[in-house]
């Protein structure tokens, strides 16, 4: 069972072959006895995940079954989960117990999904290797054949090594520079990152609020689908969420691509790219081409500004979003205070990990007097010549495609003590935030026995013809399908 | 030397929505601490603002209300500092795009001449939470219900140059935002809170100086107060040639003082950006009508009909029209009264003088307009005298009863206009007092003679047991005399 | 660019950090290393670009004034750190 996709776990179920609770205790001895080797949860909820099975089983014999019901998979530990244990990676909220849903965990709930727990991720989803995580890194299911221990990605690198291991079919994520697409491609999976303003962020924990979005980690593009029907659609209790229909993004999988056309921004092959990881992608791109598309070459000119730029905006935002935790209504306090200020330099101190701290710093900086002007201000200027290359090149072609890393999954520890190295894993991925267009990450092959993944970016509210095109490339490849050893 | 006095106000008043300005959570005063205090009032991780629609129209008939522009795209602005009574670390304010533009009040000054005072702009800001610094084993306490209440701060430019206009403007102000009724107006509960910036420079002189910040004044009086102290302070500074600190002042109003407020361990630098997680409020033509529409009558129009339909004078029209809910309750009283002078009289004089006592605001009294325009009507018509109507009055305050005729058949307080029983006691009176009555005949002056009727009242109230119409008495007297 | 020791520890007060000495020192490699990075956007041209402070071009929904949220205090401050009647404790606040 622990292969088969979402879809298909929802046709057995639906065809009574088995109950979601036998589901439930199959997905949850596995996760118990697989995860210490990759420690891609946090916390494991198994007796309200049996319940919530019981309550699903209940549902379904009552003939009110959605293609959820009963279903096993794990949020992320950044939505916020009523009475369950949400950390966001952080000794902060080592023991915060949210008293309230996020709409993301809350429309899950509804749908009658069974949620095993939470997954591990970089702290406050600061990283890209989830080497952060207060809880500990995560290791990459592949490469540990060989003995080798790489890092999944981050920050969602608990959620895509849950789903490559075959722990849980599905978990969601977030992504603010690549946190679902870099991990997605490092671990062999399949995760989207919607249009800003399409999914709620209403209880989700905030990093950049401008950047945030929350999306999904799966192994095939129909199961992507079936997530973003769950998670897209308005809320009015988030103001940046749109008011916009949302339609059955699996309605729309089997549409042929012939005449789809096809943009490779020729910035996001340049010499940081291995010829490894770019053969690997060019045949990806011929067997779209064998599936009718047509390729052309398109230009973002300003896509080298993008970390620069994002290194600005993520830290000023995340400086003021991290003002909350000050150890005064939730969360970890210092022991014996002797005044205010010493409650909060001793909280915030011992409270976040490194990265979070360095962000919290260059953000402070970038926005405080004499320095507003020529880093925020200037960051987000450029943000807006970002935003501008992709609305050109949309007026070109219908998607964007390129690697979504420059490299294959790293080794743990490679990267951890220089910080700008690790920020240029994003380097192919952090605009698409900027910008705030939908792009996926979708399993293109393997260089040295490693998974590469090929971004697919999308103009504005465009994710049913992504979700199309993965869908279709994986009707022709296998790659989503191969299994770490 | 002389000295110019130049003074500009902030003034934080407290919208009167029913929630807050970014949540669902009720605004009531006085309810038990961090009971309406929800996850994003709380800042909990994850929760995010959404804006009332309310806090916008208040502030847009503020605009209207003080003949300002109303700027159609405004947006939010995080202002970073850390303080225990605001939770996310940031106030969610305006900055670079206030909601209400350059506007102006003019005031109606004692020497009757009119002076205007330009508004700056006015911001939607949400407010703090309180600090309770009672001992907690020597730990503050922590009540966020009143965080997140909106607020409107208004910004005047210095166009003040003395504590009485300084205060003639708060009033006008206190008068516009209560009768918008975007405002309960209550200052005792910090409804309305005054920053004053005050700075001196030579008679004359174009050439402002160093100006200080007096915070948090939340009284007319204190702020009177506060101003005086403060250009005194100033004037003696700077006249045994010394210089002005540009700082924040905390004003002590039981005690006359003032001191510096703590220097911060850094300057403040409060980080102002765009606040990301709310997007630009965009207030078009229908809105802005809309909300003209909603307009009451503002004090200068109704002082204006005060003087017209009732035939108030100047002063008494100022003062029952400043305060809209004075304002209703006169009108009120004087539907049922009818005479509106004797109505002013009593509104300015026993009720006004009973709400300062009790500290009360003229929604919390305990009398309605209505029976005081009875207690009115029995005043007029000779029913009681003023020493009955006063009784009347006590009763009704305290609730004793709240029937006007009813109290007065209780206590007997019916004055006796039969002119025939008057006439009766005069005699009586006058027979017992024949020395008085030889001495009034042979008094040519008139003042003594007026003056030497009062010595035969005492003795004519007594033998009425206070029930005779002093008027009337007055009458029968002096025609008696003459005879 | 560089940023100094001073600067740092200033920022830390401001976000309300404690930071040591040797942690002072690692920062200022880090901090500098990133600021490098970021001077990347003095080279752009940006005269006449408008700051783009969100990627929706969309406009806020406002709220109507209604009362929704019930008295939660006990779940609220079941998770608090400090609380006494009610109230949240900090350490005494001298203003």
């Amino acid at each position: 069972m622990h292969n088969k996709s979402v879809a298909e776990l929802s046709r057995e179920l639906e065809s009574g072959k088995i109950s979601s609770v036998e589901l439930t205790q199959q997905f949850l001895d596995r996760l118990k006895q697989e995860d210490s080797k990759y420690n891609s949860f946090i916390t494991v909820t198994e007796e309200q995940a049996l319940a919530d099975a019981q309550a699903a089983d209940a549902q379904r014999a009552a003939g009110n079954a959605t293609p959820w019901t009963g279903i096993p998979f794990a949020h992320k530990d950044i939505f916020c989960t009523n009475g369950v244990r949400t950390t966001c990676g952080s000794k902060m909220l080592e023991n915060f117990v949210p008293p309230y849903d996020a709409t993301v965990t809350d429309n899950f709930r509804k749908a009658g999904a069974v949620c095993l727990g939470k997954t591990n991720m970089d702290e406050f989803a600061m990283g890209s290797s989830n080497e952060s995580s207060h809880f500990g890194a995560v290791t990459n299911p592949w490469g540990l054949s060989k003995g080798e221990k790489r890092v999944p990605g981050g920050s969602s690198g608990g959620s895509a090594a849950a789903v490559a291991a075959r722990l849980v079919p599905a978990a969601t994520a977030t992504d603010t520079g690549g946190s679902i697409r870099q991990p997605a491609a490092l671990c062999g999976v399949t995760g989207l990152k919607p249009t800003y303003g399409r999914v709620s962020r209403y209880g989700m924990i905030a990093f950049a609020s401008s950047l945030d979005q929350g999306g999904a980690i799966a192994r095939t593009a129909e199961d992507n689908a079936l997530m973003l029907n769950v998670m897209a659609g308005f809320d009015p209790k988030d103001s940046t969420s749109l008011d916009r229909a949302v339609p059955d993004y699996t309605a729309t999988l089997n549409e042929p691509l012939k005449g789809l056309r096809i943009g490779l921004p020729k910035e996001y092959f340049s010499d940081q790219l291995s010829p490894a990881m770019e053969e690997q992608i060019r045949a990806a791109v011929r067997e779209y081409e064998k599936l009718g598309a047509t390729v052309k070459e398109v230009s973002l000119p300003n896509a080298k500004l993008a970390i620069a730029a994002y290194y600005v905006i993520a830290p000023a935002e995340a400086s003021a979003n991290l003002s909350r935790f000050d150890g005064v209504r939730y969360g970890y306090r210092c022991e014996d205070p002797k005044d205010l200020m010493d409650l909060y330099t001793r909280t915030r101190a011992e409270g976040f990990g490194t990265e979070v701290k360095r962000r919290i710093l260059v953000g402070t900086y970038a926005l405080s007097a004499g320095y507003f002007d020529a880093y925020y201000l200037k960051a987000q200027k450029v943000r807006r010549l970002i935003q501008q290359d992709f609305i050109n090149a949309f007026k070109e072609v219908d998607v964007l495609m390129s690697p979504t890393t420059p490299s294959p999954a790293f080794a743990l520890g490679e990267k951890t003590n220089d910080p700008v190295t690790m920020y240029l894993e994003d380097i192919f991925t952090i605009a698409i935030n900027l910008a705030g267009v939908p792009a996926m990450s979708v399993p293109a092959g393997f260089v040295d026995g490693l998974p590469v993944g090929l971004q697919i970016i999308g103009d504005y509210f465009s994710e049913a013809r992504l979700l199309n095109a993965a869908h279709q490339f994986q009707q022709v490849t296998d790659w989503h399908q191969r299994e770490p050893q | 030397m002389q000295w110019d006095i130049v003074i500009g106000l902030e003034i934080h008043v407290q919208l009167a929505t029913k929630t807050k300005i970014f949540s669902g959570s009720s605004t009531a005063y006085g309810a038990e601490p961090n009971t309406q205090a929800n996850a994003v009032d709380l800042a909990m991780p994850g929760t995010l603002p959404v804006p009332n629609e309310q806090a916008f129209r208040y502030a847009v008939m503020f605009g209207l209300a003080v003949n300002a522009e109303i700027e159609r795209r405004s947006v939010f602005e995080r202002k970073n500092y850390f303080y225990p009574d605001l939770p996310k670390g940031y106030q969610t304010t305006q900055l670079e795009r206030p909601i209400v533009g350059p506007g102006y009040v003019d005031l109606d000054l004692a020497n009757g001449e009119t002076k205007r005072v330009r508004i700056h702009h006015a911001h939607l800001e949400e407010d703090a939470g309180k600090s309770l610094h009672e001992d907690f084993h020597g730990m503050t306490g922590v009540d966020l219900n009143r965080a997140g209440t909106p607020l409107i701060e208004v910004v005047t430019e210095p166009d003040m140059t003395s504590a009485e206009e300084a205060v003639a403007f708060a009033k006008k102000l206190h008068s516009l935002v209560t009768s918008l009724g975007i405002c309960d107006g209550d200052m005792s509960q910090g409804s309305m809170r005054f920053d004053v910036n005050i700075s001196l420079k030579p008679k004359g002189s174009g050439t402002l100086g160093t100006r200080t910040e007096t915070k948090n004044l939340n009284s007319f009086r204190f702020m009177e107060q506060a101003i005086a102290h403060e250009v005194e302070r100033q004037m003696d500074i700077l006249e045994d040639g010394g210089v002005i600190e540009q700082e924040t002042r905390l004003y002590n109003g039981d005690r006359d003082e003032s001191r510096s407020m703590r220097t911060k361990e850094e300057a403040n630098d409060y980080r102002y950006f765009p606040c990301p997680d709310l997007l630009p409020v965009e207030i078009d033509d229908a809105f802005i009508e809309d909300a003209r529409k909603r307009l009451p009558e503002l004090p200068d129009a109704r002082k204006a009909r005060f003087r017209e339909q009732y035939g108030l004078n100047d002063y008494d029209a100022g003062l029952l029209s400043g305060d809209a809910r004075l304002a209703t309750f006169f009108e009120d009283a004087v539907s049922h009264g009818k005479d509106a002078k004797l109505t002013a009289n009593w509104i300015q004089g026993e009720f006004s003088a009973r709400l300062n006592a009790e500290e009360k605001s003229v929604s919390e009294s305990p009398i309605s307009g209505t029976q005081l325009g009875d207690l009115v009507v029995r005043i007029a018509d000779n029913t009681i005298s003023s020493a009955g109507a006063k009784k009347v009055f006590d009763a009704l305050w305290s609730g004793e009863n709240d029937n006007v005729d009813a109290i007065i058949d209780a206590k007997g307080l019916k004055q006796v206009s039969d002119t025939g029983e008057l006439e009766r006691m005069v005699d009586e009176v006058l027979a017992g007092m024949p020395d008085q009555v030889a001495q009034y005949q042979n008094e040519e002056d008139p003042k003594k003679r007026k003056k030497m009727l009062g010595g035969f009242m005492g003795p004519l109230m007594k033998a009425s047991k206070g029930q005779g119409n002093p008027k009337l008495f007055n009458e029968i007297l002096i025609r008696k005399l003459s005879d | 660019m560089t940023i100094s020791r001073e600067d740092i520890e200033k920022v830390a007060v401001l976000a309300r950090i404690r930071v040591d000495d040797e942690q002072v020192s690692a920062l200022e490699n880090d901090l500098g290393n990133i600021l490098d990075l970021v001077d990347q956007l003095s080279a752009a041209d940006t005269e006449s670009v408008e700051p783009m402070a969100h990627p929706l071009d969309a406009v806020q929904r406002l709220r109507p004034d209604e009362v929704t949220e019930t008295n939660q205090r006990e779940a609220f401050q079941a998770i608090a750190p400090a609380t006494e009647n009610g109230l949240y404790l900090v350490p005494r606040v001298i203003e």
